[in-house]
């Protein structure tokens, strides 16, 4: 158990390069400066790529000239930033190329703050980009497991031919927590990088990377080719933990930093013998359906949707839940974090929070 | 003189005409009797023997449609 | 008989898509000829930018990426970084690079990223029908600039390679034409250089083709060149504005 004290942002750049990444792509944007910060020292240590491009947005089609000639590609930023790169993300989608995204999220809209917030729920689970396509989206809640699923990032993004976001939020990339490192990696059959444009003589074909299709016929097959993926992603990588969740008179739906502050709400609350869940997406993109379709709560008096925003998951839970149980919200906006009292209060007035 | 031999591969000309205003014995013309399958008046010789094979044509073609071939 | 001039292997069999007389065709064959020659087709990554040559991935016999409009520079050095001993360019007109893609292209010279950028400047947007570049001409009637181009409403033509003459990244930097056999034999000498000192590590290499657009121009062909010849090149002076490998002029 090699544990040891790191910060949020340095443990997601470590993790990346534990990952297999070979070349970043960043831009300074707080709070998400130690990433490229870190990397910009390590990577070229051992020989790998490092750029600090001129802006975001091309920052993110560095990445997507790196993952087309086959390499593990990584960009991180934070909310504006993440906002710049939309185009790019739905070449990288359209083109089928791999790559990883981490977006540190911070208070909006607009320049917004630098403080926590969850306000890019639907930037990064509906895309600001154009055409049908989908971002798989991981909403880790401690370090330890953004360190693991980032590990894991670069083998999904390659298994599906396309992006993975990681998102966390402010919080979470500045705090230190201790972590290993070493934890093993769940192993992958990874398809061969044949697409790749590395130069004729080191392959059979020409390769060509492209997202541009004018006949209509031709588009609309790939469109149906990228829903199937998406479909598999749907049956393979949907992730979310269920807590507490044994007969609740209420069960939350909370993910990341908001998921541990729910954790010692719920607490508190048993001591008031009112028993509450939590029903904590980990993928959110894909969206945990499953986990509310299978929900069998006979007490059940209502679910209370807990975000730092003013409602976007929230749809996602309504739509989920299709009609079966009460549904409340109780968030806050601006990079204010609740804390566990603001979360017993919600609970204990559900009634007052339930949304029409 | 070296004597050229020129072939078109007449199906991509488009009749843009820059190989007979380049061509510096002016032996090239636009057959306007005559067009390709895109609708194009395509490119002839009028006289084969004066070609001195110095590929000005070839040069200038945007869709190099053009070779030339020299007996020198 | 032997071959005096026969279509290179650089470029493949697909019908150029552009319009009849446009030079993008001669750019192209140019292009193609000195990767050929170079011996590096199989060594090569295109990057396609957004406009008439977007289709250009069709058309070289090379890999090709195909680039965000204005983000292939960008592209460009996330390839190059990863593949530093393959040959990268970009093909880009004035509106993916003078316009939109300006920040991609001067940074990516800054950086030194030694790749070789092919900027083919016909001072109108093709693709979308005829409107104003940044390169258009005073007084250049095009789609949006229907009276002409005026200076105090639109500002003056921009002069890329000035510019870029002053980032000491750029080792190779040279204006030409395609407006006669003469300036098209120079175009390709100069092509050459640029992918030569790419070859040799040199640093970032622009060549700035003067090129037309006879159909949004609403000229000839031939017409066409010589409007490059008599209009734009007073304007956009044909010269060697950087070259590392000869020492007097820095």
């Amino acid at each position: 158990m090699a544990k040891q004290l790191m910060k949020g942002n340095e443990a997601i750049a470590r993790a990346a390069m534990l990952g297999g990444l070979d070349a970043f792509f960043g831009y300074p944007i707080t709070p998400q400066n130690e990433v490229p910060e870190y990397l910009s020292r390590y990577m070229l240590e051992e020989g790998k790529v490092f750029v600090q491009s001129e802006s975001e947005v091309a920052a993110i089609n560095m990445v997507y000239g790196a993952a087309a000639a086959g390499f593990r590609a990584m960009t991180s930023s934070s909310s504006p930033g993440i906002a710049l790169k939309q185009e790019g993300i739905t070449y990288l989608c359209g083109s089928e190329l791999p790559c990883v995204i981490c977006s540190v999220m911070r208070g909006g809209p607009g320049l917004g703050s630098i403080q926590p917030s969850q306000g890019d729920y639907n930037q990064a689970t509906r895309g600001g980009g154009n055409g049908d396509y989908h971002v798989i989206v991981f909403a880790p809640e401690t370090i330890q497991e953004t360190i693991d699923i980032m590990k894991e990032a670069f083998d999904i993004a390659d298994y599906y031919r396309n992006p993975v976001m990681i998102l966390v939020d402010g919080l979470i990339g500045q705090m230190m927590e201790s972590v290993d490192l070493t934890r093993p990696v769940k192993k992958r059959f990874l398809p061969e990088k044949d697409f790749a444009t590395t130069g004729t003589n080191h392959h059979n074909k020409r390769n060509v990377v492209n997202s541009l299709y004018l006949e209509s016929a031709e588009l609309e097959a790939h469109n149906l080719a990228l829903k199937k993926k998406y479909d598999k992603v749907i049956i393979n990588d949907t992730r979310y933990e269920l807590i507490n969740m044994e007969d609740p008179d209420y069960v939350i739906v909370a993910f990341g930093t908001m998921s541990r502050v729910c954790r010692s709400a719920i607490e508190t609350l048993s001591e008031k013998k009112i028993r509450v869940g939590i029903i904590r997406p980990i993928s959110l993109w894909p969206f945990p359906n499953r986990a509310f379709e299978t929900l069998e709560a006979p007490h059940l008096k209502g679910i209370l949707v807990v975000e730092m925003n003013l409602g976007q998951m929230l749809t996602d839970v309504i739509v989920a839940n299709n009609g079966k149980y009460p549904i409340g919200f109780y968030g806050r906006a601006g990079g204010v974090v609740p804390d566990p009292s603001n979360v017993v209060d919600a609970i204990v007035h559900f009634k007052d929070l339930v949304v029409k | 003189m070296p004597k050229g031999i020129l072939t078109f591969e007449t199906e991509k000309c488009k009749g843009c005409g820059l190989c007979v205003a380049f061509c510096p014995v002016k032996i090239l013309y636009l057959d306007k009797s005559t067009m390709n399958q895109s609708g194009y008046n395509i490119i002839k010789i009028t006289d084969p023997d004066k070609c001195i094979a110095c590929a000005t044509c070839a040069l200038m073609c945007p869709d190099s449609i053009i070779t030339v071939e020299v007996n020198n | 008989m032997d071959i005096k001039y026969k279509k290179t292997n650089g470029l493949t069999d697909t019908p150029l898509s552009y319009c009849p007389g446009c030079s993008h065709g001669i750019v192209h064959k140019l292009v193609a000829e000195t990767l050929e020659e170079l011996g590096v087709l199989g060594e090569t990554i295109a990057i396609a930018s957004v406009g008439c040559s977007v289709f250009s991935y069709k058309f070289f016999n090379v890999d090709a990426v195909q680039a965000a409009h204005g983000r292939a520079c960008a592209v460009a050095t996330g390839v190059k970084r990863n593949l530093p001993d393959r040959i990268v360019f970009t093909y880009q007109g004035d509106g993916d690079l003078a316009s939109i893609g300006i920040a991609e292209t001067i940074h990516a010279a800054n950086r030194k990223e030694n790749i070789t950028v092919i900027f083919i400047n016909n001072c109108i947007y093709g693709m979308t029908g005829g409107q104003m570049a940044p390169t258009s001409l005073i007084g250049q009637k095009t789609t949006t600039s229907q009276t002409g181009r005026k200076s105090d409403v639109h500002g003056n033509p921009i002069h890329i390679s000035e510019m870029f003459s002053q980032i000491e990244g750029v080792a190779y930097l040279e204006r030409v034409s395609v407006c006669n056999p003469r300036q098209v034999r120079n175009a390709k000498k100069a092509i050459k250089k640029a992918f030569t000192y790419q070859m040799e590590k040199k640093g970032f290499t622009m060549i700035e083709v003067l090129s037309s657009c006879p159909v949004n121009w609403g000229m000839t062909p031939v017409d066409a060149l010589k409007w490059i010849e008599e209009k734009m090149t007073p304007v956009f002076p044909l010269k060697v504005f950087k070259d590392l490998g000869d020492e007097k002029n820095v």
